[in-house]
């Protein structure tokens, strides 16, 4: 029975290369995937990570059989996001699909993938498809974990939403903090480490105040973080102690650290904290706690914390062999979970892959990180680091990197500069992932 | 018999090494085109594009950038990030593509 179902699967795997213009070869058990000499590579996830892996492995090797499959048609980068949710930016220009790809001969199948088989080589979607792979490489992005918060479900989420994965959501957030009064209260829950864009809650923080003081000066946000420090917190609480008030008597920004969330009434929008505080809101916007996506979840490729273990050179899984993980859902510390780092991963895994399919050597890696924030008007803030692979490890090369300088480093004329640079960063980096 | 021999087995052993899968230049330069475009390339930019620099003109302003010789808003933190040999494998990449 084992051998039959085996074998069905290998014939639709056969059936859908044949529809894709592949020739199908099934000269040998170990070259079952290999069809017609090609390399076939299979992607689970058109995000950041997913779609530069495709475009770096076609570039590497134009012949190489690359299918990238993706549940969404539409794709909105999380980066950017928050000036949607502000009113500063069209959600247009953060929408993109993967029409750029197919034009480079990559597989472009929509639909969700429900199963990694890693000793049968396979991966099978919603639709009934399965497709076979020498490699596969996993760029689910994370999970919401919803219920970690008591009240809180992907259901409430529809009126009490996370807006953490972009698209609807964002439109959602946007559309209430347009429609609150003034004098109203945005409550932001922050979510204990890791999750994906360690700087973006503050972000949001910075560009819903610069709303506020723009258009409801008597309105403010206040954040209930699990956590006792954050990603760059010197500079946002500067940024904030200039623009906004934050610790005076009339602050548009509160922070209050070390005592998350731990339950929601949806009806009142009312929040409890860990420490019994309950605090009523006008928006709410909860950013729950995070795994790796849910693929890796099923296909086994996560540990206990629900994140997926990579030996780092190549990001190739722990767990299992042939399977590279990239993107928010490994885990790649010293590299934070951001759609740089996604990019500058997939980057160097795309080129792992190609070695190990050809017997050529991988070598010594190297990757980038590169995160603006922007947080008042002609104000952006940044945060970069060069990783390297050492004894085993990756790690942030010393002295590289950092943040943008403040205190008695602050320039103005340069933070204004960092504005321009956060659109010319964004408008490439979307470039080199999609087009 | 020893003087004989070395040379010999030094040979064998550099031809059963494996080729690089790519160069590391380009695996450097890869990390750039994600600000500054795929191989220099970027238009409407406000980042500078790498399109026609030369070598040398990315060597002299990386190290010069690294050494605080010259002022940026972030490649000072990022040449930091590079030693001498991986400037010059990554200029030598990068000044390949304008031509």
């Amino acid at each position: 029975m084992k051998l039959n179902m085996t074998r069905r699967n290998l014939l639709k795997a056969s059936a859908v290369s044949v529809a894709a213009g592949s020739m199908a070869s099934f000269s040998g058990l170990a070259s079952a995937h290999n069809h017609g000499g090609k390399h076939k590579v299979v992607i689970v996830g058109g995000g950041i990570a997913g779609a530069t892996a495709a475009k770096s492995l076609k570039r590497l090797d134009p012949k190489m059989d690359v299918t990238l499959i993706e549940a969404g048609a539409d794709y909105h980068t999380c980066f950017m996001s928050n000036e949607v949710i502000n009113g500063d930016r069209d959600i247009k220009t953060i929408r993109f699909t993967l029409d750029g790809l197919k034009k480079q001969g990559i597989n472009v199948v929509i639909d969700e993938v429900t199963g990694i088989d890693a000793k049968g080589k396979k991966v099978s979607t919603k639709g009934g498809k399965s497709f076979g792979y020498d490699r596969c490489i996993v760029a689910p992005g994370v999970a919401l974990n919803y219920g970690a918060i008591q009240g809180y479900s992907a259901e409430v989420a529809k009126t009490i939403p996370h807006a953490w994965k972009a698209g609807e959501q964002t439109a959602i957030l946007r559309d209430q903090l347009a429609a609150m009064k003034d004098g109203g209260t945005y409550v932001l829950v922050c979510p204990p480490n890791p999750f994906r864009c360690p700087p973006g809650p503050y972000e949001r923080a910075s560009l819903v105040a610069k709303y506020l003081k723009d258009n409801k000066p008597k309105s403010k946000v206040i954040m209930l973080d699990p956590k006792g420090a954050f990603s760059k917190k010197g500079l946002f609480e500067d940024a904030w102690r200039r623009h906004y008030g934050y610790e005076g008597p009339n602050a548009m920004i509160e922070w209050h650290g070390n005592d998350g969330v731990v339950s929601v009434d949806p009806k009142t929008k009312t929040v409890t904290t860990a420490s019994g505080k309950k605090v009523k809101a006008d928006v709410l916007n909860i950013i729950p706690p995070q795994t790796a996506g849910k693929i890796a979840q099923i296909a086994g490729l996560t540990n206990d914390a629900g994140w997926c273990p990579i030996q780092g050179k190549t990001f190739e899984s722990s767990i299992h062999k042939d399977i590279y993980v990239v993107g928010d859902a490994a885990v790649a510390d010293p590299l934070p979970k951001s759609g740089y780092a996604a990019n500058s991963e997939a980057k160097v895994t795309a080129v792992a892959v190609y070695a190990s399919l050809t017997g050529k050597a991988m070598i010594e890696p190297s990757w980038v990180n590169t995160c603006y924030s922007i947080v008042a008007h002609d104000e952006a803030i940044s945060v970069a680091a060069v990783y390297a692979y050492e004894g085993d490890k990756i790690i942030s090369v010393p002295n590289s990197g950092g943040l943008t300088p403040g205190g008695d480093g602050f320039n103005a004329r340069d933070r204004k500069r960092e504005v321009q640079y956060a659109y010319s960063w964004f408008n490439n980096i979307v470039a080199d992932t999609f087009k | 018999m020893k003087k004989v021999l070395l040379p010999a087995a030094g040979l064998i052993l550099a031809t059963a090494l494996p080729v690089q899968a790519v160069e590391r230049g380009e695996l450097l330069a890869n990390s750039c085109f994600s600000c500054h475009g795929y191989e220099g390339r970027l238009a409407n930019a406000t980042i500078p594009t790498l399109e026609n620099y030369p070598a040398s003109m990315i060597i002299s302003q990386m190290k010069a950038y690294r050494d605080g010789t010259r002022t940026g808003t972030i490649m000072d933190r990022h040449a930091k990030g590079y030693t001498d040999e991986e400037i010059e494998l990554m200029a030598k990449f990068i000044g390949k593509q304008g031509q």
